[in-house]
């Protein structure tokens, strides 16, 4: 293995990962328009960003890279580890820009993933889309064989049919094959043999089995997983060997590591072959990087928001942990909505993501209605007050008009904003169809949609039995600070934590995340009549093989196992995860596993049910290394009054009127510093607004921490 | 503490509020239901209403059978208890078809809604239970008691305490007994968070009633209805549609008048009540006349009280649509879910080009048991849900093997073969179903099924389209009949308890969507790639098409 050596080489003598300290660590984000680099050293951090360079993003990454390392004064050979996250896939997927690919399926089911549900993702409309297909059906082949839910052969392959078909393949010059077929959860041999064979008759695609993506029951998703792991795969294998290539040349040394979707990095090798799992990097940094600052601050229940310009993400984290969910449904294509894209099976971190960014467009519906996105203005054309096209009003209009966002400092001041232009949109499209006032209109935009932020946490909340108001906040991203607060006195919440570099919180949340695999595979058993045998055995293997993923990257460092069931009541239909003993189950664990599931179901829904078998379709192994807990804050420093950088008019909710209120430039703030509300704290890439109920301090990390005031 | 009046903005805001409240309802019962029409096909409906009964919100989440059904019953509930007598703890409950959901497995449960000690509403939620007894669930009975168990408005919970005798009853009456028992737990869970939420909600806001709010729902609900009825033509306009029925062939025939601000549908001249169970309530017929306005004018305005209100429908007493106690209604939703077409057939005339050709409109769902003659065999009771095509329409095909107007899912193979002993050994496309036309039919699906074991299998088949094809519209053709039979030769009925032999594979044709404006016009571009696909046969193609579709040599794909 390539890796391991470059590795070994540059870890000297008997030193390990695990005794060496990686002092200096790299990360890069490669988001859609933006490319984020974070350099953290033993002398402090270095942060960039970039415009992704679309054709190329490797260059992009390295141009980030030089103006860290610059600052830093260091060289490439300096950087210990370079972790890695990345949209390519995700935007291939979205953009049907991935390869010619095909699938080869149980004969009489090549329309499997084309059927999907058989359902329409909106009720009401009758000129709905159905998603595009990433295989068409001319290449689609089926293939006789068959087994059934226990495993067992009741039609041998058809190998003949298998070999001839690697002809075909190569004629119409497919790039990629997903194998799929029925039940091969339970019995991966007949994908194994199409693999051998293809590969025996000189088949030139990238192939890649159900089996070994996606282990579990449900045909529509393990195809589906497969088709888009498949799609992707030799996109990626290109593009991560050239960026191995590159940063070879400009001589790093340093291991190069990859987030995923799940929130662990993998190896470069376990990436070109599973480019799914990178699905959601990004935001799954965000997420890591809240968990670690929750741990930091001693804060065991948190809620993230991280806003962006085009749409929002939640997600829930206790206990220092992001909830984490196995499906994930990607390229929604249909105003977001549930059922327009293509589900996934992969180890995520759970999100609600919802249509609501700075970008979103507000408008009044046929009925009349206020109604804020889902189509956002993007970068281009823009807001109205970006004047590069845009004309219609988005989120950061209204912000603007109301105040919140200084025009002469947006982005680093390198855009000034017209806050004429923004008032006028409104005017034309909201105040006056709605017949209120300018600012009513304005407001009434930040109000619905931090209202339909709040809807969708709430529910989220309810799926998961938990009590927002006892949680705090992280938010981040460059609109969540603005609406971070507002959202907080919807919810309840009494605490915000506006982290430092909150704006590079995916990248910097990418140093934090462990080396780990996680493999889920299906085999079911019952409560009252348990397989132990085979669960044991099931168990040991999907363990192995994470255990053998996890070490090429880790090498002897201490690794950790984590193993849940997924769980219900016999002829329910949603599964809970509960975790199980990490080693072989014997009689006596079988009692422990059905009170702990007993416990967790009452948590989410109040009550048990006492005579009923519970069943379970499918186990999850994770491996990952020990991350240090991060160190509580310790002294607090003296609190001092912070002092304003001026005043300004904004519109402030107590009393819905504008007022007069401080600003605050955040670089100047030194830890200590205790400001009221209401206030608009800024800095060079967001702005953080701060409403009357609410008063802020920075704490020695110079986390701006919002509290509620209690009368 | 004082009612303060509320902006318009305002208004906005906590109308999306109690929307979001009714959908954590709706999600809390597909979650915690047993059933597998509730929780993976989401037959449900959960909703909120004002003092008066009327509905001001109701989950997007659920089964457009259940729209209109839900809208008008929380009023029957009242009638029997006064306001006066409540408590917050009460839970009331029916599943009168007439007063409920159409049928007696649809159980509906009602919760009054108190805020700060005083009456504001109430929440609602309805779902499907597996079996009440009776025949069980298919179409062979005689009269509603002949279904199972019939429930009329009773306090099923009296001030926080649950009628015991009442479920020990229920239990004794259905053949998967702590299935249903959940269920009614899960109904109950769900009306109770709604209630919780609906007062945390007012405590948020301020403001102690739902009085405002309600007027506001309704009215700019109603008034906008209106407004988009308004832009219409005004006039008469009929259709109507003969289907298979269950051994006769039925008419179903309408008369939509659209006037000033209202659209009124009248059924009469539609055939009588049927003898076995697929007669409709009017309640129910009302359902799927409403959703299928609703998705041609107002797909947009969401469902309550108001948004119902000018779509007004009718029909004669004893017609199958506007069936009467005690008729036989367990699989009413066959001819429920094809009352969308007929109302289509009228709009056509009215606005040409909102509304599809004809499709396959009701479920393919195939309720089978087995194991119960002999010891040596598995037993089980499950329902395969599968669709036909829907109709081509103006400016695109029509959906292929999609359910419309039911928004239930379909069933998955490895899930079906997981809780029964059933082999499907084929599911896909069925070639050349969908109906010729500019813009073709959706596909229809092929399925072959049989017992893993040697061993007979029962069908409660309740389907249509078998005999009577959807028809096309402006020139376009029809789309294929669907078809039931077994795998040595005999076809079999499309309603009806029937037997699957030991060793005999059943061959479910799903049928085609009907074809949109005249074939002639289709895109050659695209009559080639149904034929590079396989979803047209070279031969149909130039049956349907002409010479339009004779072979052509496609250009080399993008190797990307």
């Amino acid at each position: 293995m390539a890796l391991v050596e470059i590795l070994q080489e540059h870890l000297s003598g008997e030193q390990t990962l695990a005794e060496k300290s990686l002092q200096t660590r790299l990360a890069a984000d490669i988001g859609g328009t933006f490319t984020d680099i974070v350099l953290e050293t033993p002398n402090g951090l270095f942060t960039a960003k970039v415009p992704t360079h679309v054709e190329q993003p490797e260059l992009g990454v390295l141009s980030g890279v030089d103006v860290v390392l610059g600052d830093a004064s260091l060289t490439p050979g300096d950087v210990d580890i370079f972790v890695h996250g990345t949209t390519l896939a995700t935007n291939a997927l979205i953009e049907r820009k991935g390869v010619k690919t095909a699938l080869i399926t149980t004969e009489g089911f090549r329309d499997s993933l084309e059927i999907a549900y058989e359902s329409r993702y909106d009720q009401f409309d009758l000129m709905i889309d159905k998603p595009q297909q990433l295989i068409p059906r001319n290449l689609r082949f089926g293939v006789s064989e068959r087994v059934n839910v226990r495993g067992e052969v009741l039609i041998e392959l058809d190998e003949a049919a298998v070999a001839a078909l690697s002809d075909t393949l190569n004629a119409q010059k497919v790039k990629a094959v997903a194998v799929g077929f029925l039940h091969s959860y339970a019995n991966p041999k007949h994908e194994q043999r199409v693999r051998d064979i293809l590969i025996a008759n000189g088949c030139m695609a990238e192939i890649t089995l159900s089996s070994e993506v996606c282990p579990e029951v449900r045909e529509y998703e393990r195809l589906m997983t497969t088709a888009c792991n498949a799609y992707v795969q030799p996109i990626m294998a290109r593009y991560l060997r050239a960026l191995q290539d590159a940063f070879g040349h400009k001589g790093f040394r340093c291991p190069i590591f990859l987030m995923t979707s799940g929130g662990g990095m993998t190896t470069l090798e376990s990436a070109i072959k599973f480019p799914i799992r990178l699905v959601e990097s990004g935001p799954s940094g965000g997420a890591v990087l809240a968990a670690k600052i929750a741990e930091h601050l001693q804060e065991p229940r948190v809620l993230s928001f991280d806003m962006g310009g085009t749409t929002a993400k939640i997600a829930l984290i206790e206990n220092y942990k992001p909830k984490t969910a196995r499906n994930f449904e990607i390229a929604r294509s249909a105003r977001f909505q549930k059922g327009s894209g293509m589900p996934v099976r992969i180890p995520v971190i759970e999100m609600i993501e919802i249509g609501a960014g700075g970008g979103s467009i507000a408008h009044v519906d046929t009925v009349g209605r206020l109604s804020i996105g889902p189509q956002s203005a993007g970068a281009v054309p823009g807001p109205a007050c970006f004047g590069k096209g845009g004309t219609r009003p988005t989120v950061t209009d209204a912000n603007l008009s109301l105040g919140r966002i200084d025009p002469d400092a947006f982005a680093e001041g390198k855009m000034t904003l017209d806050t004429n232009a923004a008032k006028a949109a409104i005017q034309r499209d909201i105040s006056q169809p709605l017949n209120v006032s300018d600012n009513q209109a304005a407001f009434g935009i930040t109000e619905m949609v931090e209202e339909n932020m709040a809807n969708a946490a709430r529910i989220h909340s309810v799926e998961h039995g938990v009590d927002l108001s006892k949680f705090s906040m992280i938010a981040f991203g460059g609109g969540g600070p603005l609406h971070a607060v507002r959202l907080a006195e919807k919810l309840g919440m009494a605490r915000v934590i506006v982290p430092a570099n909150s704006s590079v919180g995916s990248a910097l949340g990418f140093l934090s995340a462990p080396i780990s695999y996680e493999i889920v595979q299906s085999l079911y058993t019952t409560l009252d009549d348990f397989d132990l045998s085979s669960v044991n055995a099931m168990i040991d293997d999907i363990s192995s093989q994470a255990h053998a993923i996890v070490v090429e990257g880790a090498l002897d460092a201490e690794l950790v196992q984590t193993r849940t069931a997924f769980m219900r009541y016999v002829g329910q239909g949603h599964e809970i995860q509960v975790p199980i003993p990490n080693r072989a189950l014997s009689t006596a664990d079988i009692d422990t596993i059905k009170s702990d599931y007993d416990a967790c179901y009452r948590q989410l829904y109040g009550r048990t049910i006492p005579e009923r078998d519970i069943e379970v379709l499918s186990w999850s192994v994770v491996v990952s290394t020990i991350v240090d807990a991060a160190q509580s804050a310790s002294d607090t420093p003296t609190p001092t009054q912070a002092t304003p950088s001026g005043t300004r008019s904004v519109f402030v909710p107590a009393g819905a009127k504008h007022a007069m209120v401080s600003t605050y430039w955040r670089p100047d703030l030194c830890a200590g510093a205790t400001l009221p509300g209401p206030a608009v704290v800024e800095e060079p890439q967001t702005t953080t607004f701060v409403t009357g109920q609410f008063s802020a301090r920075l704490d020695p990390q110079m986390n701006l921490i919002l509290d509620r005031i209690t009368s | 503490m004082s009612n303060q009046k509320m902006s318009v903005i305002e208004l906005q805001i906590l109308w999306n509020r109690l929307i979001a409240i009714v959908e954590e309802q709706a999600q809390t019962l597909m979650r915690t239901a047993f059933n597998p029409i509730v929780r993976e096909s989401g037959d449900l409906s959960a909703g909120l209403f004002d003092l008066k009964g009327r509905m001001i919100a109701q989950a997007v989440t659920g089964t457009p059978g259940h729209v209109n059904t839900m809208a008008n019953s929380v009023r029957f509930f009242l009638d029997k208890y006064p306001l006066k007598d409540m408590h917050p703890e009460d839970i009331y409950l029916t599943n009168d078809p007439w007063k409920a959901a159409g049928h007696l497995n649809d159980f509906m449960l009602v919760r009054p809604c108190f805020h700060q000690g005083q009456l504001i509403g109430f929440t609602s939620c309805t779902s499907h239970l597996a079996d009440l007894g009776g025949l069980g669930f298919g179409p062979d009975g005689s009269d509603v008691l002949d279904e199972g168990l019939f429930v009329p408005i009773i306090k099923l919970v009296d001030a926080g305490k649950l009628d015991e005798n009442f479920m020990s009853i229920l239990k004794s009456n259905s053949r998967v007994p702590i299935e249903v028992e959940g269920d009614t737990y899960a109904l109950m869970t769900c009306v109770e968070c709604g209630s919780r939420r609906t007062s945390e909600c007012l405590a948020d806001i301020g403001i102690t009633d739902l009085v405002q709010i309600s007027d506001y729902i309704i009215d700019t609900s109603r008034d906008q209805t209106r407004a988009l009825i308004n832009a219409l033509p005004q006039g008469v306009y009929h259709y109507d549609m003969r289907v298979d029925g269950y051994d006769a062939p039925l008419d179903l025939v309408a008369k939509m008048t659209i006037g000033k601000g209202d659209i009124t549908v009248d059924f009469s001249g539609s055939s009588g009540r049927s003898a076995k169970g697929i007669n409709c309530p009017l309640n129910y017929a009302s359902a799927y006349a409403c959703f299928a306005l609703k998705c041609a004018l107002a797909p947009d305005i969401p469902n309550n009280e108001g948004a119902l209100a000018p779509l007004v429908i009718t029909a004669p007493a004893d017609s199958i649509v506007n069936a009467q106690y005690p008729a036989p209604v367990a699989m009413r939703h066959v001819v429920g879910q094809l009352l969308p077409d007929v109302i289509f057939g009228c709009l056509h005339q009215a606005v040409p080009g909102r509304v599809p050709a004809e499709g396959t409109c009701c479920l393919w769902d195939l309720p089978m048991r087995g194991g119960y003659s002999g010891s040596e065999h598995t037993k089980f009771a499950t329902e395969l849900v599968h669709n036909g095509g829907t109709g081509g329409r103006f400016g695109k095909d029509g959906l292929s093997a999609t359910a419309f107007p039911s928004g239930v899912m379909g069933s998955l193979v490895e899930i079906t073969e997981s809780v029964s002993p059933l082999i499907i050994w084929r599911r896909e496309y069925r070639p050349d179903s969908g109906g010729a036309g500019e813009f073709r039919g959706g596909l229809g699906q092929i399925l072959e099924i049989s017992s893993s074991e040697d061993a007979p299998i029962s069908l409660f088949a309740a389907l249509d389209r078998i005999y009577h094809a959807p028809r096309g519209r402006e020139g376009g053709k029809d789309g294929e009949c669907g078809a039931l039979s077994l795998s040595n030769g005999a076809q079999l009925r499309p309603k009806g308890e029937q037997v699957i032999p030991a060793g005999e594979r059943l061959i479910v044709l799903t049928p085609g969507g009907a074809g949109y404006g005249n074939p002639h016009d289709r895109d050659p571009a695209l009559i080639a790639q149904d034929i590079e696909f396989g979803l047209t046969s070279p031969e149909h193609a130039t049956s349907q098409y002409g010479d339009l579709a004779a072979p052509k040599t496609t250009p080399e794909r993008e190797t990307s």
